[in-house]
């Protein structure tokens, strides 16, 4: 089963497609049909909510459609919920 | 791929509608009393209430008259009765609509009084709704269609999903010789240089740069926070979205792969010739639907992920989500549903060809979700106060 995307293969952050539980490990794709590696969710993450697909540090550039979408304002570890808590655009 | 055709209205300017309204056009707030009182008495014709039309000037006027006139020559029109408090402006609608080669008739409520003019507009408003529903559907090609995109209640499904399925749709159209237009200057933001890469030549890039310039620089002037509730919004946030980037990203994925955009509108505007054009309108949905009804677009793609629930009068709005709890908790809203990309079972590819498969029906006469709920909102853009 897929349990997450990403849009190009430099993503690092993939979009949960169902609901994740902590705990769970679990596999995502590219939307070209490329399979990424199994990886443990760390906290629970809604359907259309973001994995991180690595460990970022502050400061660090998130790429989602292979563009850059923001800086990481707070750590994250591999698996973890990606979104406003710990994520900010570069631009206000 | 062979350009599908539909049964649609060819009307005497050769441009082609989908739908065969007769509206009672209001110039003015105060007006609307006596277009619902003749759309009350006449079945089968619509009233079209708005907030404005009096007191407004310059270049808000001009936007004024060309929604007015553009709403009125729309293909999806065939008829129309104006009311308005006075003669001047009314026949000015009159004369603008009257350019299509339509049936048009103007009243006006001065030195008559709300009920003379009803009893006089019912009486044409009968005369044209009897013809109206004598014309034929006949047989026309998609190339032949307007088309508008604009997407609402965003989150990370319709970049996925819904979204680059009505890019799919844009660029097999467009390659067909249809028109079709997107917007949404300030919800842009964030992709704007992705969109200029888009424009089909230096002088079209330009202006686009320009029109989104001076959004920017309004925003800039005005804002008093960093905007990082408002774009994205909570919707948008609850859905996924997390940065304005982000957003703006799956927003243009409805401009499709390879289409470049021909030319940069007015908000309101008709395009002059086939092939994508962007035009300056609002991102709030119902808004922007109505500059493009204005402009001559006859079918609306609507791609959603929260659930937008928006139609519009006289341009039918397709909606298609990817986001599997909106498809299950608000089905009665959507027209099509390509949750199935999510799930890794359906390819874009085959998502835009369900979705051109349900243009076509829709320009054939079926009834949108919104159409069938009755959402008909019509609203005016404003620019500033009026005098």
């Amino acid at each position: 089963m897929i349990s997450f995307l990403m849009h190009e293969k430099q993503d690092t952050v993939g979009v949960a497609v169902v609901d994740l539980k902590a705990g769970q490990v679990v596999q995502g794709r590219s939307l070209h049909g490329k399979a990424s590696p199994r990886l443990k969710v760390l906290s629970d993450i809604p359907l259309g909510h973001k994995i991180a697909l690595q460990a970022f540090k502050p400061g660090d550039t998130v790429f989602k459609y292979g563009v850059d979408i923001g800086k990481i304002v707070a750590p994250i570890k591999k698996g973890g919920h990606v979104h406003v808590h710990n994520l900010k655009t570069k631009r206000w | 791929m062979k350009t599908p055709t539909f049964l649609g209205y060819r009307r005497k300017n050769k441009r082609v509608g989908i739908r065969n309204h007769v509206i009672i056009l209001p110039v003015d707030d105060i007006s609307n009393a006596a277009c619902e009182a003749v759309a009350n008495n006449v079945k089968g014709t619509m009233a079209l209430p708005h907030a404005y039309g009096r007191l407004q000037f310059g270049e808000d006027l001009e936007l004024f008259f060309r929604t007015m006139i553009g709403t009125g020559s729309n293909p999806n029109v065939a008829a129309v009765i104006v009311i308005g408090i006075e003669p001047g402006w009314t026949q000015r609608i009159v004369d603008g609509i009257a350019k299509t080669g339509k049936p048009v008739a103007g009243f006006s409520i001065e030195r008559h009084g709300d009920l003379q003019t009803i009893a006089d507009a019912a009486r044409k408003a009968k005369e044209y709704v009897q013809w109206a529903s004598e014309l034929q559907r006949e047989e026309c090609s998609v190339d032949e269609l307007y088309i508008s995109v604009k997407c609402g209640e965003s989150d990370t499904t319709t970049g996925l999903g819904s979204c680059p399925a009505v890019g799919n749709v844009i660029d097999k159209t467009v390659a067909m010789g249809a028109t079709a237009s997107f917007g949404e200057t300030t919800e842009l933001t964030g992709g704007e240089h992705i969109v200029k890469a888009k424009a089909a030549t230096p002088a079209v890039a330009a202006a686009f740069m320009k029109v989104w310039n001076n959004y920017n620089d309004m925003v800039m002037k005005e804002k008093t926070d960093d905007l990082s509730e408002s774009q994205p919004t909570k919707g948008n946030i609850r859905g996924g979205l997390t940065t304005i980037e982000e957003k703006a990203m799956g927003n243009i994925e409805k401009l499709g792969k390879k289409t470049k955009f021909v030319g940069v509108l007015k908000p309101a505007e008709a395009p002059t010739r086939k092939g994508l054009w962007f035009m300056d309108t609002s991102s709030a949905a119902a808004e922007a639907v109505t500059l493009w009804a204005a402009s001559g677009a006859v079918v609306h793609l609507f791609p959603t992920g929260q659930g937008n629930i928006i139609g519009n009068p006289i341009e039918p709005v397709i909606k298609l989500s990817a986001n599997p709890l909106t498809c299950a908790t608000m089905s009665e809203h959507i027209d099509l549903d390509v949750s199935a990309i999510l799930r890794g079972e359906m390819s874009v590819d085959q998502a835009g060809d369900k979705l051109l498969a349900m243009v076509v029906r829709t320009a054939s006469g079926r009834l949108t979700a919104a159409e069938a709920l009755g959402h008909r909102e019509f609203v005016m853009t404003k620019l500033y106060r009026s005098a």
